[in-house]
């Protein structure tokens, strides 16, 4: 409510949606800013998809409000809200030809003929989709439907554009190339984006700020850096990247504290068992259990000799000369890489 | 030792599996031959048959068929009386159609979008519970309830209305002596018999409309009613051409509704019946049933034209 970036463009505030037992949203509270690019990142079934259906209307909260651009929301239809979604199936009309499906909120809300074909082939061309207003959608590739999907919502110019996992059936090349241009179209329109998605590159790659969703509950919400690098909880560290989670004993022998602690992989230096290693580093021993080649790195996965595995990658920056499977190695890392959490 | 694929013993369905596996042409011919036979021969075949009867003609005098090629027969088609048969069950086929599609599409859509579960198992059962009965035992339900002393007539006598109802049986084209008798039974008996026909296409149809386009058009600021009109109907029409087919088909072939209910004017089925049994005017039966055949094809050309098919 006090940010410094301006209007709040949603604000959720006490919001719970229950079905019978099932608490989808429990009792959620979070703001999103106006213009920025927002995602909800969690695993499925974990609340984000029911709440951006909440935002859309298409379900109502069990309890509490829901406030975009201060009008409480409740009890109003999807159709009398400004926002708009673009589906995760895209929801094409498949009768209509791409311009028709582009120009229909503009034909619901009677913009004369002229003037809503003209909208609709400018916002088609902001999507690289000139000239192909007259296909149906049938006959695009789904990258092609997406883009579609993504105009016939823009056009209205919504105060605020819901995403509901609209990458999640491109293949990964197509998938980094519209994020990438995701953020372009956002920056250049100034909307709102709420991003729902249970893939964490995209989450990080493309928000300004994300929330993460566990059962029904908001775990953390920070910018991308701060919840790589920061993570609250547990779950967070383990859902965005790799987790390293260490526990009990296993954390007493490496850190020395029995608290759960988490390092990632990239923190985590791998060297010989007869290397010098710094005096302030904490370290820990163990044998290599296994070897993951990826090409511009390579994985490590290490069983530590005081109990517990952790995950160390190296950039192969050149042909160095690698421990192997079954070797024992030297880990060490610097003590403000680790992330300790409250039990 | 060097073996080469079969890790199982070579049993005798195996081997068999195998050579199949390796010849799926063979499996399509297989698969296809007796369709394809009986489709051709004994469906396409007998429809030439009825077609080649029809170009020939009847000697008055013997009454043989006189096996030479002629349009004599087509052209008796046009005579006054069978043109107003020819009329009487197109215009039949088409209320029956229009009622049809009335009745079933709320019916339908309730069943596509709302029924769940038990109740969507009821209603399939409901609408198909009719086919499960003798056809001519319902046609002779439909007598006695439409009859003068049945109780439809009765229901309106007791509600006072019993004027009413005989005035409009004697309005023209209606007109009957009790709603048996009259059209507007006819019309009621053929569509109570076709109805699921209209039903099952159409609630298919709706069937197949996912729910998030719905969603995406309220998203885009239209109201249920414009939803309706914009999006849920205009993805209905294939399943309600499709059942259009069906009970504009049936009622034009029908021969015994129009024989036991409704008044005494005869059908397109009616006449093919008597022309190849009493009159033993088998070329002029031929001719006729190629009535509904040619009023088939145009109808489906006009819907392929109108766009019916587009959506599908």
């Amino acid at each position: 409510m006090t940010s410094s970036s301006g209007a709040t463009a949603v604000s959720f505030q006490n919001v719970s949606r229950h079905y019978g037992a099932v608490k989808a949203v429990d009792d959620v509270n979070f703001d999103i800013r106006d213009g920025e690019f927002f995602a909800m990142l969690g695993p499925s079934g974990s609340g984000k998809t029911t709440c951006l259906r909440l935002i859309a209307g298409f379900e109502q909260p069990t309890a509490g409000h829901v406030v975009v651009h201060g009008v409480n929301m409740n009890g109003v239809p999807p159709y009398d809200r400004d926002v708009n979604t673009v589906f995760q199936d895209y929801a094409l009309f498949p009768h209509m030809t791409v311009l028709d499906n582009v120009a229909y909120g503009l034909m619901i809300r009677k913009v004369p003929v002229a003037q809503r074909r003209q909208q609709a082939e400018e916002m088609l061309e902001m999507v690289a989709l000139g000239g192909f207003g007259g296909r149906k959608p049938s006959q695009l590739s789904g990258g092609q439907r997406q883009r579609v999907a993504l105009a016939r919502a823009l056009v209205n110019h919504p105060k605020v554009l819901l995403l509901d996992e609209p990458l999640g059936a491109l293949d990964l090349k197509l998938r980094e190339q519209m994020q990438v241009e995701l953020k372009a179209i956002q920056r250049r329109v100034g909307i709102t984006f709420v991003y729902v998605t249970h893939d964490q590159g995209e989450a990080l790659s493309m928000s300004d700020r994300v929330a993460v969703f566990n059962q029904g509950k908001i775990e953390q919400l920070a910018s991308p850096i701060e919840l790589y690098e920061k993570p609250a909880t547990t779950f967070v560290a383990g859902f965005v990247g790799i987790s390293n989670l260490l526990e009990g004993a296993a954390a007493r022998a490496a850190t020395g504290a029995e608290q759960a602690c988490s390092i990632r992989p990239e923190k985590i230096h791998l060297e010989r068992s007869d290397a010098a290693i710094p005096a302030d580093a904490m370290t820990a021993r163990g044998r290599v259990s296994s070897i993951l080649y990826l090409g511009a790195n390579t994985r490590y996965e290490v069983a530590l000799e005081g109990g517990g595995e952790l995950t160390v990658t190296l950039q192969n920056r050149e042909a160095h000369a690698e421990p192997a499977e079954g070797e024992t190695v030297q880990l060490w890392w610097e003590a403000r890489h680790l992330m300790r959490f409250a039990q | 030792m060097t073996t080469t694929g079969a890790a199982r013993p070579r049993s005798l369905s195996n081997s068999f599996s195998t050579f199949l596996y390796q010849r799926p042409r063979l499996v399509l011919a297989l698969l296809l031959v007796p369709p394809l036979l009986w489709l051709g021969i004994i469906y396409l075949g007998s429809l030439f048959t009825l077609l080649a009867q029809s170009f020939f003609s009847i000697d008055d005098f013997t009454a043989q068929t006189i096996y030479e090629p002629t349009l004599a027969t087509y052209a008796r088609l046009f005579t006054a009386t069978n043109l107003s048969i020819i009329f009487r069950t197109l215009a039949m086929a088409s209320v029956v159609t229009v009622i049809s599609g009335i009745i079933a599409f709320p019916l339908a859509y309730y069943i596509a979008r709302f029924a769940s579960g038990r109740m969507k198992a009821l209603f399939y059962v409901a609408v198909m519970l009719p086919l499960w009965s003798n056809y001519l035992v319902r046609v002779y339900a439909w007598k006695l309830i439409l009859a003068k002393e049945g109780a439809i007539h009765w229901s309106i006598n007791s509600l006072g209305l019993g004027p009413v109802l005989d005035w409009i049986l004697t309005l023209p084209v209606v007109e009957g002596s009790s709603l048996s008798t009259s059209y507007i039974g006819t019309t009621l008996t053929f569509v109570y018999i076709w109805l699921p026909f209209m039903v099952l296409p159409i609630q298919a149809a709706l069937e197949r409309v996912p729910r998030s386009l719905l969603e995406a058009s309220s998203d885009l600021g239209a109201r249920p009613n414009e939803t309706f009109r914009k999006v849920i109907f205009p993805l209905a029409i294939p399943g309600i051409a499709a059942g259009s087919i069906f009970t504009f088909s049936l009622t034009l072939g029908d021969y015994i509704i129009p024989q036991l209910i409704g008044s005494s004017r005869p059908f397109i089925g009616q006449a093919v019946y008597q022309f190849q049994g009493t009159a033993g005017d088998i070329p002029m039966a031929a001719a006729f049933a190629m009535v509904p055949i040619v009023i088939m094809a145009i109808y489906l050309a006009i819907a392929k034209r109108l766009g019916a098919f587009d959506a599908l």
